[in-house]
């Protein structure tokens, strides 16, 4: 039995500090002396505080900013989650409705962008489609006085094209298209 | 969508031209001789074995082989069930998490050695530090490393000239960690954390966004775990979303450097068994086999996706894919392709959630799980599966023929068809009856989100998933249920060992065998012919088993939602 016994045991001891312990505090070190600000979050500071990660959605509601897709989390970046409704789950289709109906009158567009209503699977995207956030431009041009065109000019620069022209959709990163618009466009003192 | 379809010919072009080189390398390593890394690992693999008083080159016979799998896992197995209970008092614990439940610790402990990963705990709520990574990210290892090396000893039984020997687990198991997936984890993890997946041991860090509101954004050394969930074929995320999680799952490169790891290995594997049974013919008939079958199926979950929810098309106006549960950055079509290869591979990550895919994908899904993850699947145990398929599918040959079956010059004979036949019902036990359990018991029941066919699906995934050691999850069924937990745990082990020991046994009497010369008789199985007598026999056996069941939960659903009904 000890010839079955020791390795089992020395072998999972050993295994234990290599790719336990070993392997994922080097990478941790090789990680934060590299890449520090990747490693540790891509945390985004304005003005000398953190406003958020670049690559975690977070919620806007005010009106002159770009909103993002719906959570079934509300955003909560300590416990990320998705709605897990079936296709035809009464919830989903009731929960649609409202969001449509939120969008027709928040836009006064009558199609509806599938992304605008539909919650993601991690409840934390970072973004939005290049129809959706073109639909939200004369909203956030009238509550920041400015022209629809310029808003319009300024979602452009932040939309991504599909990686290296052929992979997934473009997408519009909806923090960095805030804040451009903060940047290009500051609100009304009113 | 020419433009989607073209990405993902790619990704399948580049898949192979790694496998093919990573398989070749791999028949090397595993036989013994000399590799690029040999100069670099062997005075540690030497050390290991020191240490170990293991002899490499000792042949085991398969019931030594396989009481060390054994062993192994039971003590990987202990050792994780004591972290998860002794979490809360242990260091790296920056959020103070508590000690898990003893139900939900075996189920987790089950889950992560039997290459599961099935996750009925959200990492960043119940997890420490520690648990992550002396815990979870070992077994991520050896769970991987007790397939692949499993599957080796599978091989030489075919491959060896009757000397009854199955090779050397301790050395098999070692040279798949050393060799094959710490290399591969390390490169895949840095590039990983340059697309900005986290990779910190500071806790969570609250942001004030610009709206004036707090945000508490949990991070970790989630990008170590990430590399190796993928190329083991684990799943197992850091964060309970798996790879949606922007930070394990950052971009579409990210997305796509995953996508290749989860059926890197598996695909390997096919052209490493050629090698090593010296026809790689017969490596590429299986790849052949195992490909129509992915191929088939991501076909309908991308044509399925793209053409999205007609529910929701009549409120918005508008049609396009189905995008519930999406990230935007990945969209349908390479959600689509994950959630194939992920299924097919016994992988079980998810970039999307598996519970609001349309019907048709969900179906395509509980398929690659049902007839025991043996497209490309696991890494090792979806060629060892396969083998089961493969021993089945010339024994019906050879009752058509009229002839002793043989494969690769094996007489396959009474005993070993019964073994197969013994694995196979792993499947049908685990799945079938452990959901019909779910469905009388009324505590089992109230774990189903959903009423009507969807509910059904709901059961039948999760326990599909756990019989497979998939890991995935249609994410409504509220798996956290002591009874679910319990009998989850129970599915995943039978899953896993209750075809690990008849395989093994089959390689051990087939190695007892001296190979026949083939004859004018012999039925060759390097051909299209037996590619397609493998696919029929993997969709007869495989697929009708459930077709009952899942007539009743997808296919129903997939109709009454065309004919545009609510439930």
């Amino acid at each position: 039995m000890t010839t079955i016994l020791r390795p089992a045991l020395v072998l999972l001891a050993l295994m234990t500090l290599m790719t336990g312990l070993a392997y994922p505090l080097a990478l941790t070190g090789i990680a934060q002396a590299a890449m520090p600000w990747r490693a540790s979050g891509s945390l985004v500071e304005q003005e000398g505080r953190v406003v958020g990660s670049a690559l975690i959605g977070q919620a806007f509601a005010a009106p002159e900013y770009l909103h993002p897709r719906p959570s079934a989390v509300d955003y909560d970046a300590a416990a990320a989650g998705a709605s897990n409704f079936g296709p035809s789950a009464p919830a989903l289709l009731e929960a649609v409705q409202n969001r449509a109906a939120d969008w027709r009158r928040e836009t006064g567009q009558k199609a509806v962008p599938l992304d605008a209503v539909t919650a993601s699977a991690s409840g934390l995207d970072p973004d939005i489609s290049p129809e959706n956030a073109r639909g939200q431009a004369a909203r956030i041009a009238a509550a920041r006085g400015a022209e629809t065109a310029e808003v319009l000019r300024i979602l452009d620069q932040a939309t991504t094209g599909p990686w290296l022209g052929l992979f997934g959709p473009a997408h519009v990163d909806v923090l960095g298209a805030n804040r451009a618009l903060d940047a290009a466009l500051p609100r009304d003192a009113g | 969508m020419s433009r989607e379809l073209l990405s993902i010919l790619l990704y399948l072009a580049v898949l192979v031209a790694l496998a093919v080189p990573l398989g070749r390398y791999m028949a090397r390593l595993y036989r013994g001789e000399r590799t690029l890394l040999t100069p670099v690992l062997s005075p540690v693999e030497g050390a290991l074995y020191r240490l170990g008083g293991i002899d490499p080159a000792e042949g085991q016979s398969w019931r030594a082989y396989a009481l060390s799998v054994l062993a192994f896992n039971a003590a990987g197995f202990a050792l994780l069930y004591a972290l998860l209970r002794l979490q809360g008092v242990l260091p790296l614990n920056p959020a103070g998490v508590a000690a898990m439940a003893p139900d939900l610790a075996f189920n987790t402990a089950a889950s992560f050695v039997t290459n599961t990963n099935w996750q009925a705990y959200s990492g960043e709520v119940q997890l420490s530090y520690l648990s992550q990574m002396m815990g979870l990210t070992v077994q991520n290892f050896a769970s991987a490393a007790t397939g692949m090396a499993v599957a080796v000893a599978v091989i030489r039984g075919l491959a060896c000239r009757g000397e009854g020997r199955l090779g050397n687990f301790w050395a098999d198991m070692t040279r798949s960690v050393l060799y094959v997936l710490l290399p591969l984890s390390l490169v895949v993890a840095l590039i990983l954390v340059g697309q900005g997946v986290v990779q910190t041991l500071s806790g969570a860090v609250t942001v004030t966004g610009l709206e004036g509101a707090d945000q508490v954004i949990a991070r970790g050394p989630a990008a170590s775990q990430i590399a190796i969930k993928q190329l083991g074929t684990n799943g197992g995320g850091f964060f309970g979303v798996n790879a949606a999680h922007p930070f394990e799952n950052p971009t579409v490169a990210s997305n796509m450097l995953q996508s290749l790891c989860i059926l890197l290995i598996p695909v390997a594997f096919c052209f490493a068994f050629g090698r090593m049974v010296g026809d790689r013919r017969q490596g590429l008939a299986l790849f052949a086999a195992m490909g129509l079958l992915f191929v088939a199926g991501l076909a309908v979950v991308l044509w399925s996706e793209a053409a999205g929810n007609p529910l929701i098309a009549q409120i918005t106006n508008t049609t396009g894919a189905n995008l519930e549960g999406k990230e935007m950055r990945f969209g349908a079509a390479l959600s689509a392709l994950w959630g194939a290869a992920t299924t097919a591979a016994s992988n079980g990550s998810v970039n999307a959630m598996h519970d609001s895919f349309m019907p048709l994908s969900g179906l395509v899904f509980l398929v690659n799980m049902m007839i025991g993850e043996v497209i490309f699947g696991g890494v090792g145990a979806g060629l060892y599966g396969m083998l089961l398929y493969v021993v089945l599918a010339v024994f019906l040959a050879g009752l058509m023929v009229g002839r002793t079956p043989e494969y690769l010059g094996k007489k396959i004979e009474a005993r070993e068809v019964s073994l197969a036949v013994l694995a196979f019902l792993s499947m049908p036990l685990g799945i079938l009856v452990f959901s019909a359990l779910t469905v009388i018991v009324p505590q089992a029941l109230a774990a189903v989100q959903e009423a009507g066919p969807h509910g059904l699906s709901e059961v039948l995934y999760a326990y599909a998933s756990a019989t497979g050691n998939n890991g995935s999850a249609f994410g409504g069924f509220g798996a956290s249920d002591p009874f679910h937990t319990t009998l989850q745990g129970i599915a995943m082990l039978l899953g896993r060992y209750a075809i690990i020991l008849p395989m093994l046994a089959i390689a051990g009497s087939l190695s007892a065998k001296a190979p026949a010369a083939p004859t004018a008789g012999t039925f060759p199985t390097h051909g299209p012919l037996f590619v397609v007598l493998l696919i029929v026999t993997v969709v007869i056996l495989g697929g009708l088993t459930f077709f009952p069941a899942l007539a009743l939960g997808p296919i129903a659903e997939q109709l009454s939602l065309v004919a545009g009904a609510r439930p």
